[in-house]
């Protein structure tokens, strides 16, 4: 497929690791913070095959992985009012919260659709007017914009019956918070690709200026992700970090500046709360006042209870990458994909899941 | 969760366009990239075109991607 295929050629792929391998000399500790870095990473088995100075880490990479036990109990009580159909992508159907899940929900009686796209969560919102309809709004800065541009629709359309419950989330500055933890020592990061094509790499000058940490915005090809620790080996060589664009057919440096206006007509920042890390002052986005009329927080009442957060997980240690999927005394014994017990098992993009299916080579 | 694809953009109508990927036709929304032409690959995310891939840039990183090759070549010969 075109853009696709020829970012995937082997010969060119053994090229770079070549260069890769003959110019890195000192220690490199490179972070991504995009679930679709970690499984082609995995997938293509980038770990084992680039050189001994190189240690790739994966940080809060996946929305779904990050959202709170106590954002996904909300998602659950309103799922389990009646007159409420629930649509939501489908990688958050499975994830265990505190007490249920939007599965058993579903299993229980309740309905809870899985849909492609805010547009499908519109429709059904049009096709039972007697019923009010939830999207739970899931991802950062790639999927916001969509997500505020159903808004703007169900305004335009009067569709009354739609809301969103936003636990939509920035990335900025939950890499400033794990930064500034220091619990993680980094000489390179790899930015995330279509939180970039939205937002451009203009938001993460603060990452060389304050930190000294090289940043290089990349593709998601196996030759996109090379090119990308080219780069950043270079910068990290030279003592010279900066911001780089490698993925330059997907991200310009100011960033998609319609989806960028859609973002900021209808949701402000607030305070995120992430799983594993905690709440992250300014990386939250809610619906404005403007729009309160759409928000499924302020529409229902509901009563979520107390969170919880499943023994023995250690997601959290894994999002911060302060310990690795080996290190988990579930993981593979306990937790698997079939029985998740923490959403990095369960998401696509998690790293458990990751190395769950693709092996060895984690963790270096 | 930021899984986007490249799609062709077949036919506009308004906000809606009909993309095609690997053959199979779709509907998208074209709000998020209303400059998108007939012709033109976007990167479809859930329903949406969110950027219009930029051409020469693809075939730049593919030339870079060659000149690496070919001076690892050089280099592994000398």
């Amino acid at each position: 497929m075109k853009f696709i295929n020829e970012y995937r050629d082997a010969e060119l792929g053994k090229k770079l690791i070549e260069r890769i391998s003959q110019r890195s000399t000192r220690p490199a500790r490179l972070m991504e913070f995009c679930g679709g870095h970690t499984v082609s990473i995995a997938k293509h088995g980038l770990r084992q095959l680039l050189p001994p100075t190189i240690t790739m880490l994966s940080g809060p990479v996946c929305p779904v992985c990050v959202t709170a036990s106590a954002d996904l109990d909300k998602a659950i009580a309103l799922a389990k009012l009646p007159g409420v159909i629930i649509t939501t992508f489908g990688d958050m159907i499975k994830v265990p919260a505190s007490y249920s899940s939007l599965q058993q929900v579903k299993a229980e009686g309740g309905d809870v659709r899985i849909v492609y796209s805010t547009l499908d969560a519109l429709k059904i919102a049009q096709a039972n007017a007697s019923k009010s309809v939830v999207f739970i709004g899931v991802g950062f800065e790639t999927t916001a914009p969509t997500v505020a541009a159903s808004v703007l629709q169900a305004e335009q359309q009067r569709i009354d019956n739609y809301h969103v419950l936003s636990l939509h989330k920035i990335c900025p500055p939950v890499v400033k918070a794990l930064l500034d933890s220091g619990e993680v020592k980094l000489d390179g990061i790899v930015c995330p690709g279509h939180v970039s094509a939205i937002i451009g790499s203009h938001p993460y000058e603060f990452i060389p200026c304050d930190y000294g940490i090289a940043c290089v915005v990349s593709g998601f090809e196996p030759l996109d992700i090379l090119q990308c620790v080219d780069m950043l080996v270079t910068q990290i060589e030279s003592g010279a970090p900066k911001v780089e664009i490698a993925y330059r057919r997907g991200v310009k440096p100011e960033g998609n500046k319609i989806a960028l206006e859609l973002m900021d007509k209808v949701f402000e920042v607030c305070d995120g709360n992430w799983r594993g890390i905690g709440v992250v002052l300014g990386s939250g986005l809610r619906l404005r006042k403007k729009y309160r009329r759409y928000d499924a927080e302020h529409a229902f009442e509901i009563h979520p209870g107390e969170p919880i957060e499943p023994k023995g997980c250690i997601c959290g240690a894994i999002l911060r990458a302060v310990k690795t999927p080996l290190e988990c005394k579930l993981f593979r014994k306990v937790c698997k994909p079939e029985n998740p017990i923490g959403p990095c098992m369960v998401s696509s993009e998690g790293s458990c899941a990751a190395y769950y299916q693709y092996g060895e080579g984690y963790g270096r | 969760m930021c899984l986007a694809i490249p799609a062709k953009v077949k036919s506009i109508e308004g906000f809606e366009a009909e993309v095609e990927v690997g053959g199979v036709s779709r509907k998208a929304s074209i709000m998020l990239t209303p400059e998108a032409k007939v012709g033109d690959y976007v990167l479809l995310h859930t329903g949406y075109a969110i950027n219009v891939i930029d051409e020469e840039e693809a075939q730049e990183t593919l030339k870079i991607f060659q000149k690496i090759a070919e001076a690892e070549d050089r280099d592994s010969f000398n």
